[in-house]
């Protein structure tokens, strides 16, 4: 089942950030209807919760990635809640886990604190291939185009033709971009860049960093480096830490989550890759032991397809829509 | 890699073995934990339940019950389910009849097709081939320029071409190779999602045309449960002849290894464990369910010994591996050596019950430090460790440009290093074991 609708891959050139409202709405009423199609077909009205109707439950919850310590809570508070009430249907199971996890987001600071800072500097790290040079491309646009002035540092000076990937993406959003092709040393860059983004009267600076898997001690280590020169530039800075985490990956997310945050605190997560059929549902888990919120969602590979995080959108899409509103 | 899985069975296990005797009940018991943890290795819900199925229903038979070691016959049912799931025999790419044979490699977006195809294309050209990489990839912003630069680290060709006709550029590329002497050409594709059908339908076309002998499916070896949707999409439009797993270097737990292996019935054939283009592993079903039962994985360890030095390196390591005491000389040329096999975590992962050293710190630039501060100490020291005392302590950091508490902590891993060797030597590391393994993947 797929999140969210995915649109086409068109060969021009990316569009603005489109209204997100309606993007929301489009995407939940599609959302909602595979959500009836799947999570629906469990639920007799009124059915009474009886252990295969549970596993089934428990199916589909592991197959959101959700993970076994979320899985087995909801499992917990279903069993309670039927000991409560004979009868437990739908709607009654529906309103559990919009309890559960409409709690769990409620008081999440979701902006990027932009008017508090100037400029607003924000590290955007994670694995390989996660989505973060993309990412960083579509951020770039939503803050241009709201007319914020934006600029990227190159400081993935590790993959090959990084450096170019971004600059593409730059040249796309229309933003400025400090970058180094001769560089080896990325807190050299990340130094200048910053530098260079408060002279220039940058709003935004947005930093690009390699992809490290969080159990390599010396990569972990760079990124500490890069993170202190920061704060040598600008001493409460980096303002903002994102960590960029790949929607289809399983339970390590969390590991990744746990260990990011050891090195540099990470202060919001980006889910990409959510416009295929995986869930995500491992940033509840995340959310759940680290507290950190998730700000955006990516939903494609053009500048436009990044949206917001809305909290109530992610329980509905995942848990809610029972009932077909359209 | 997969530690954790690893640990959380050893403690099933040992808890097994505690129990002479294995009642239908504890049985049931150990299976809910095992199950639970596959679940937590990301195992898709399915596949670890007719896992579990299988294994009950064997553990169930009245020989096991009445057996006297009950608890190890439930952990050989495992383990061999566990074998069966990761399919059997380790199977080699196909790439003989008429040149060039052709490979395309697939998959979702950032899984590590580029990096691996660069790899393969490296190691093919190792064993003789002479293979061209082809930049299939016209989407991703400088993906062309990434492949470009890969391949000349690989001295491999690249293809590449400015088109917006992915087949057409494919089919030029075929044209080229039959124009010359490559023999293997290797596609590296764009990455899509699986639900995507107009690029689903573009790579549809590629396979429609060129019949590539093999559709390697490269997957990142921390997918989630959504592997089995994008794997089984992929193997219905283009009949996946295998499976490559990469960023296996992480700390994932794997279990996409056996979900996507058990829904699509094709073979896994290459680990990928690394950013650099050395770090390639050909699949060993045998071993990979050893290591995640804990029996270390002797067999790779000898292998990548074999192929990192000529042979008579080989049988001066296995002698030093054998040695029961040795100096900081021969943790300098240790070090040499293991540097040559690769990333020293991806090593330690082979050593039975080394799983808990990964937790001291595996540190590849430490790996740079170590050797300077060797190289900063006399003959004596190095011979007599004992000798190096807090004055030579601080000479040794100020020769190689490093702290005294650096020069403390080698002094320390040295230690650890020693345990690691006789760990190594209770193992029986048979000369004939590592001229066995000396088949490289696609012979
Ligand atoms: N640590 C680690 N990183 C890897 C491995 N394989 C690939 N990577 C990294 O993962 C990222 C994505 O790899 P690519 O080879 O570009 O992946 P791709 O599938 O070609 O990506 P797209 O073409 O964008 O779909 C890069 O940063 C690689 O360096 C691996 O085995 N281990
Ligand atoms: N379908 C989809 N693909 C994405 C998304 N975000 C990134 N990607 C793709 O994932 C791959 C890796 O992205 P990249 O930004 O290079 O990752 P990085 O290594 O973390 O910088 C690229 O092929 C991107 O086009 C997303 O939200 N949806
Ligand atoms: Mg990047
Ligand atoms: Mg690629």
């Amino acid at each position: 089942m797929a999140w969210f609708k995915r649109k086409k891959q068109e060969e021009t050139l990316p569009e603005k950030a489109p209204e997100t409202p309606q993007r929301y709405e489009y995407g939940l009423s599609k959302s909602r209807k595979r959500f009836r199609e799947g999570l629906l077909s469990l639920f007799g009205l009124g059915m009474k919760i009886d252990s295969g109707l549970l596993e089934r439950i428990e199916a589909f919850l592991y197959e959101s990635d959700l993970g076994t310590a979320v899985t087995e809570l909801i499992l917990d508070e279903i069993e309670k809640e039927s000991r409560k009430k004979l009868l437990l249907n739908e709607a009654d199971i529906r309103e559990l886990m919009l309890r559960l996890f409409g709690e769990m987001f409620k008081d999440d600071e979701l902006s990027i604190p932009l008017e508090q800072n100037q400029p607003c500097v924000v590290l955007v790290v994670g694995v390989n291939g996660a989505g973060k040079t993309t990412t960083i491309g579509k951020l770039a646009s939503h803050y241009s185009a709201s007319g914020k002035k934006v600029l990227i540092i190159a400081a993935d000076t590790y993959r090959a033709a990084a450096i170019e990937q971004l600059d593409i993406w730059a040249q796309r959003a229309g933003v400025e971009i400090i970058k180094n092709l001769e560089a080896k040393n990325p807190s050299g860059i990340v130094y200048d860049g910053i530098q260079a983004g408060i002279s220039r009267n940058a709003d935004l600076i947005l930093i690009d960093t390699a992809g490290r898997l969080h159990n390599k001690a010396h990569l972990m280590q760079e990124l500490d480096k890069i993170r202190r020169v920061i704060a040598k530039v600008i001493p409460d800075a980096p303002h903002e830490t994102l960590l960029v985490l790949d929607g289809s990956i399983g339970q390590n997310s969390l590991v990744q989550a746990r260990e990011f945050s050891k090195v540099t605190p990470v202060s919001g997560l980006i889910v990409t890759k959510l416009d295929g059929t995986a869930k995500g549902g491992s940033m509840i888990a995340i959310r759940k032991e680290l507290h950190i919120p998730v700000k955006f969602i990516g939903l494609g590979e053009k500048l436009g397809d990044l949206l917001p995080f809305s909290p109530a959108m992610f329980v509905n899409a995942l848990f809610g829509g029972f009932e077909d509103r359209s | 890699m997969l530690e954790q899985l690893r640990d959380n069975l050893q403690t099933i296990f040992k808890n097994l073995r505690g129990q002479g005797k294995i009642t239908e009940q504890n049985i049931a018991l150990a299976l809910r934990d095992v199950r639970r943890t596959l679940l937590e290795a990301d195992v898709n819900y399915g596949v670890a339940r007719s896992f579990i199925d299988a294994v009950k229903e064997k553990a169930l038979g009245e020989k096991v019950l009445l057996s006297i070691t009950p608890g190890q016959q439930v952990i050989k049912i495992i383990h061999d389910e566990m074998v069966r799931l990761l399919g059997d025999t380790q199977v080699p790419l196909k790439l003989d009849g008429l040149p060039p044979a052709m490979i395309m490699v697939v998959g979702l977006q950032g899984s590590g097709k580029t990096t691996f195809a660069a790899k393969l294309a490296k190691q093919l050209k190792a064993s003789g081939k002479r293979p061209m990489l082809v930049a299939a990839d016209i989407y991703r912003p400088a993906a062309i320029e990434q492949l470009q630069i890969l391949g000349e680290h690989s001295s491999v060709p690249v293809y590449r071409e400015q088109n917006r006709d992915v087949l057409r550029i494919c089919r030029n590329a075929l044209a080229q190779a039959r124009n010359s002497d490559v023999n293997v050409l290797i596609f590296d594709t764009a990455g899509r999602l699986h639900v995507d059908d107009a690029m689903m339908e573009e790579l549809s076309a590629i396979h429609r045309e060129l019949k590539p002998r093999e559709v390697l499916f490269v997957a990142d070896g921390m997918i989630g449960q959504d592997a089995v949707n994008a794997a089984k999409a992929f193997n219905a439009r283009l009949d996946v002849t295998g499976i490559v797993l990469t960023k296996m270097d992480g700390d994932a737990r794997g279990g996409a290894a056996l979900s996507i292996r058990s829904v699509t019935g094709k073979p896994i054939k290459y680990i990928s464990a690394g950013e650099s283009t050395e770090d390639l592993e050909a699949f060993h079903p045998e071993r990979f369910a050893n290591r995640i039962l804990g029996k270390g994985d002797v067999v790779t360890l000898v292998e990548k010994a074999q192929e990192a030095f000529e042979e008579k390196d080989a049988e001066r390591l296995e002698k030093q591996l054998r040695k029961n005491r040795f100096d900081l000389h021969d943790f300098r040329e240790q070090l040499k050596m293991l540097k040559k096999m690769g990333p020293l975590s991806s090593l330690v992962d082979m050593i039975p019950g080394a799983a808990k050293l990964k937790n001291a710190q595996i540190d590849e630039t430490q790996f740079q430090r170590t050797a300077a501060i060797l190289d900063s100490m006399t003959r004596e020291e190095k011979s007599r460790p004992e000798i190096i005392n807090a004055g030579r302590r601080r000479r040794i950091a100020a020769g190689s440009g490093t702290q005294v508490s650096d020069v403390n902590r080698l002094l320390n891993q040295f230690d650890q290093m020693k345990k690691m060797m006789k760990q190594m030597n209770r193992m029986k590391l048979s000369k004939q074991a590592m001229q066995k393994m000396k088949s490289m993947p696609w012979n």
